[in-house]
């Protein structure tokens, strides 16, 4: 039996209320949220988050399973001539002997990843992170939006299960070219909205009649439908055309469409409330991607899900996280993408990350592996070489603590120093087990934070320079799905 | 092995400083070139009189012909040295242990900084290639840190420490206003120092130290010679430096209520000097003021007050120009800005004015006399956590 063995997912932790563009914009917007990036979350970052809990989650073993391949897929690559898969597989401290590759750029890709690897085999890890923007009014802006998601595709494996088989997986291919954006450009730009679904209809009840066959069910089977579609219209009237009766959410009115980690998002979304459900083995759900063809997956859920989605905590599940996040301005989301361009501190930005130093403390920046000093349990962040009293040289042990939690014990709040989106929270936060970081904060208003909070590690990008992305680790509070929300008004501190 | 004291072995004879204040007119090269000729006046020495030379600046150039060059010094060993916000103390280290090993009869040390072409707010590194996880926080925000665990550590009421804290700003700028060599020169009010914009936690404007271009001077030659120059000299009776390993950033146990590395060299310093009662055998103190928490806490460090009370010193007035320990009675960096390489010899600066009896009226302190003929001047760079401290002892006469 083959499937998916696990999953995870990022939303970031803002919401942009899209009655906020118009007034400023002139128009566009229209109801509801979509999710926004950080200043410091980029595709990778988020790809990375879920990624990480994918592969946390997927497993009784206390060590991460480590799969034999590893698929980014964005449509907004941090780099371009050099794999971003590759921080990916640093982030998560993957062991070197696997392939991690791109794929890239258009949404489709993060779906064929997954459909190669559910006929593939072995154990094939897809994460996709996006953030989707347009110009200020576009419906591409209000539409859109950011987040990641991650797949874990194996056989069955007693310490790894099957959560739900796959029965059938099919595809229809023809060039419609209804959206696209040269390379470098900040924003796509799109055909007609019903040209995409007149073009694209044939395709997905083609692809979505040969999967049903594979499969052995009819349409009235099918327990759940997921449907991820270029736009939330486009995707509702091909789920009327499938003949499902059951249709998952879109999130759309939560999220937004985002982009590549669409469809993994959705699809992960429905396993969760399946699992969470009273019957919930045994049910029969398919993915419809459409955009520059179709693309079907038919799973049926196993015995296994609901321990994974259990496992998961509601914290972590798509509603879970939806429920979790705080308001953004719309400034302050310009800025953050760079539509609106801030007056900065006027300190010196910072200059671009050494490749060789970076290369040499990869464990450290990429995985937060510091050392514990096995003589007396002390704990280096950053590792270290030598015993804190001087004494013993290259005795250290490996300490990773990208997933420990730890204590505010002081921060402070800093209005001068240079930042993307100033000001910069900080706190010395003591990790639960040992050691000790003075490490920034983020995903929080400054009045957020207080000596005790209790906080957890997240990847992410401090800044750019001469466009080599800085990665490394922020701390955030951990929130309950219940968290009170923190509003970020224009202006005013975030 | 141990610390050597080279009590009464090495002699300040000279000394100048230029005022410290935005020099949009001069370069770095105008002031080493000022302060150097300040230094010399008076003492009837060229600058080829003049046997080595230790140039303090953290970023104003690098090696000694940064100095060897505006002054033409010709076939002189010229040493550029820096360490961090002790830069200067860091030249006038290395001066007068040269002197003491006898390599040297007369050497000058020299700190220049010309922080005000760079275009930005507050102090900024030199970056170093890395590999982009080191911290980029100010050091207003760094030492921010220090208030509220003082606070909570010795149960003081955040009102009260607020309060010290102006007072800190208010002595130091009322002290500050009677120096002509002072960047600023006006009194503040503590209302006006508790309500100024906020900087990084609870620190306002009032509370950082400001942002100028200086440079000073020292002479330094062997004790048993220093009669051969006019006036009363400085005789070293301590020196001490500590560069810490950094390791209070990642010590659980470390709470940010004082400066660790403050208090080993106070120890070292005392221990040199034979001083038991620092605030009772000291005549003033020359601190590092480069934030009113940080004054607070040194007062502690540096045995000037109990553990706990400084906040409650200082608001009694023991630190002011006329009370027991006058603590920066120039006005200190609140007052001078900190041109990282200069301030530790402009404290020095001060020592020299005061225990000479060369202050103006209005700024002379009523401390020094019989039995109390010694300063102290306190220079750190760094942040609470993973800092270098600098404490030197200087006193009219020889023990």
């Amino acid at each position: 039996m083959r499937g998916i063995t696990s999953w995870g997912t990022c939303l970031p932790h803002w919401r942009l209320d899209r009655t906020a563009i118009a007034p400023v914009a002139g128009g566009g917007g229209g109801r509801g949220t979509r999710a926004v990036a950080g200043f410091d979350q980029d595709a990778v970052c988020l790809a990375v988050e879920a990624a990480r809990i994918a592969l946390a989650s997927g497993t009784s073993t206390p060590q991460p399973r480590q799969p034999d391949a590893l698929l980014f897929a964005t449509t907004a690559p941090p780099l371009a001539d050099h794999t971003n898969a590759t921080v990916v597989h640093a982030a998560c401290g993957l062991a070197p002997d696997l392939t991690a590759v791109d794929l890239g750029s258009s949404v489709r890709s993060a779906v064929g990843g997954l459909v190669v690897a559910l006929r593939g085999s072995g154990a094939t890890l897809v994460a996709a992170g996006d953030v989707r923007g347009g110009r200020a009014g576009s419906a591409e802006e209000a539409g859109g939006g950011d987040a990641g998601a991650a797949i874990v595709v194996a056989d069955d494996d007693p310490s790894s299960p099957v959560v739900a088989e796959v029965l059938a997986t099919a595809s229809a291919t023809a060039e419609v070219l209804d959206r696209w954006r040269v390379p470098g450009e900040p924003h796509s730009r799109t055909w007609d909205e019903r040209f995409t679904e007149v073009a694209l209809r044939p395709l997905v009840l083609d692809a979505w009649e040969r999967a049903l066959a594979t499969a052995g069910v009819t349409p009235d089977a099918v327990d759940l439908l997921v449907v991820d579609a270029p736009t939330a219209r486009a995707g509702a009237a091909l789920a009327r055309a499938t003949g499902a009766t059951r249709v998952a959410d879109d999130l759309a009115a939560t999220v937004g469409v985002s982009g590549a980690a669409h469809a993994m998002l959705s699809l992960a979304n429905a396993l969760e409330d399946l699992g969470a459900g009273d019957d919930p083995a045994g049910r029969v759900v398919a993915l419809v991607h459409a955009g520059d063809g179709a693309d079907v997956v038919v799973l049926r859920t196993t015995a296994a899900l609901p321990g994974h989605v259990a496992a998961l905590g509601a914290g972590r599940t798509v509603v879970g996280q939806v429920a979790a996040g705080a308001p953004v301005a719309y400034g302050r989301y310009l800025s953050w993408r760079g539509v609106l361009d801030v007056e900065p501190p006027r300190r010196p930005e910072p200059q671009r990350v050494s490749s060789p130093a970076a290369w040499r403390a990869a464990p450290w920046k990429y995985a937060f592996v510091g050392s514990r000093d096995p003589d007396t349990g002390r704990v280096h962040l950053p590792p270290s070489r030598v015993s804190a009293d001087g004494l013993r040289t290259d005795t250290m042990e490996p300490a990773p603590l990208a997933s420990a939690t730890g204590t505010v014990a002081t921060f402070t709040v800093d209005r001068v120093a240079y930042s993307p989106s100033p000001p910069i929270i900080f706190a010395v936060v003591d990790f639960d087990g040992g050691g000790r970081f003075p490490v920034e904060l983020c995903d929080l208003a400054p009045d957020e934070v207080a000596i005790g909070t209790r906080v957890e590690l997240t990847f992410r990008r401090l800044h750019a320079a001469d466009g080599v992305p800085n990665y490394f680790w922020k701390a955030r509070p951990v929130r309950g799905a219940t968290a009170p929300d923190a509003s970020v008004p224009d202006g005013e501190d975030a | 092995m141990a610390t050597h004291s080279l009590r009464d072995r090495v002699a300040i004879v000279a000394m100048g400083c230029t005022p410290f204040v935005e020099h949009w007119d001069k370069g770095l090269d105008d002031l080493a070139v000022d302060a150097v000729s300040d230094c010399l006046e008076g003492t009837g020495l060229t600058t080829a009189d003049i046997d080595a030379y230790w140039l303090g600046t953290a970023q104003g150039g690098m090696s000694g012909i940064t100095l060897a060059r505006p002054l033409q010094l010709v076939d002189k060993p010229v040493t550029r040295v820096e360490n961090y916000c002790a830069t200067g103390s860091e030249a006038l280290r290395q001066a007068v242990y040269a002197v003491a090993a006898g390599a040297y009869d007369v050497a000058m040390a020299v700190g220049v900084e010309k922080v005000k072409d760079s275009g930005y707010q507050g102090l900024n590194a030199v970056p170093v290639p890395g590999d982009g996880t080191q911290r980029t926080l100010t050091a207003a925000a760094m030492f921010s840190m220090v208030a509220p665990a003082y606070a909570r550590r010795y149960g003081v009421d955040p009102a009260e420490l607020r309060a010290a804290m102006a007072r800190v700003a208010t002595k130091n700028h009322a002290n500050g206003a009677r120096n002509p060599r002072a960047q600023f020169r006006r009194e503040v009010s503590a209302e006006q120092v508790c309500n100024a914009p906020v900087v990084a936690g609870d620190l306002g404007v009032y509370d950082c130290a400001g942002v100028a271009d200086g440079a000073a001077a020292a002479i330094v030659c062997r004790a048993e010679d220093a009669h051969r120059f006019a006036g009363t000299p400085l005789f070293v009776k301590a020196l001490s430096f500590i560069a810490g390993n950094g390791g209070g950033l990642g010590d659980p146990t470390y709470d940010y209520t004082t400066f660790p590395e403050v208090a080993a060299t106070a120890r070292d310093a005392y221990a040199q000097a034979d001083i038991t009662d620092p605030a009772g055998q000291l005549a003033m103190a020359e601190v590092h003021d480069c934030f009113t928490i940080t004054e607070l806490v040194l007062a502690e460090d540096l045995g000037f007050s109990a553990r706990g009370t400084a906040w409650r010193d200082l608001l009694d007035g023991r630190f002011d120009l006329d009370g027991d320990l006058p603590v920066n009675p120039d006005g200190g960096l609140k007052s001078f800005g900190h041109p990282v390489g200069a301030s530790g010899l402009r404290m020095l600066f001060e020592a020299w004015l005061q225990l000479r009896g060369e202050a103006p009226p209005e700024r002379q302190i009523a401390t020094v006399g019989p039995g109390r003929t010694r300063a102290l001047t306190h220079n750190l760079g760094g942040y609470p956590g993973e800092m270098v401290s600098f404490v030197s002892i200087v006193g009219t006469e020889t023990d």
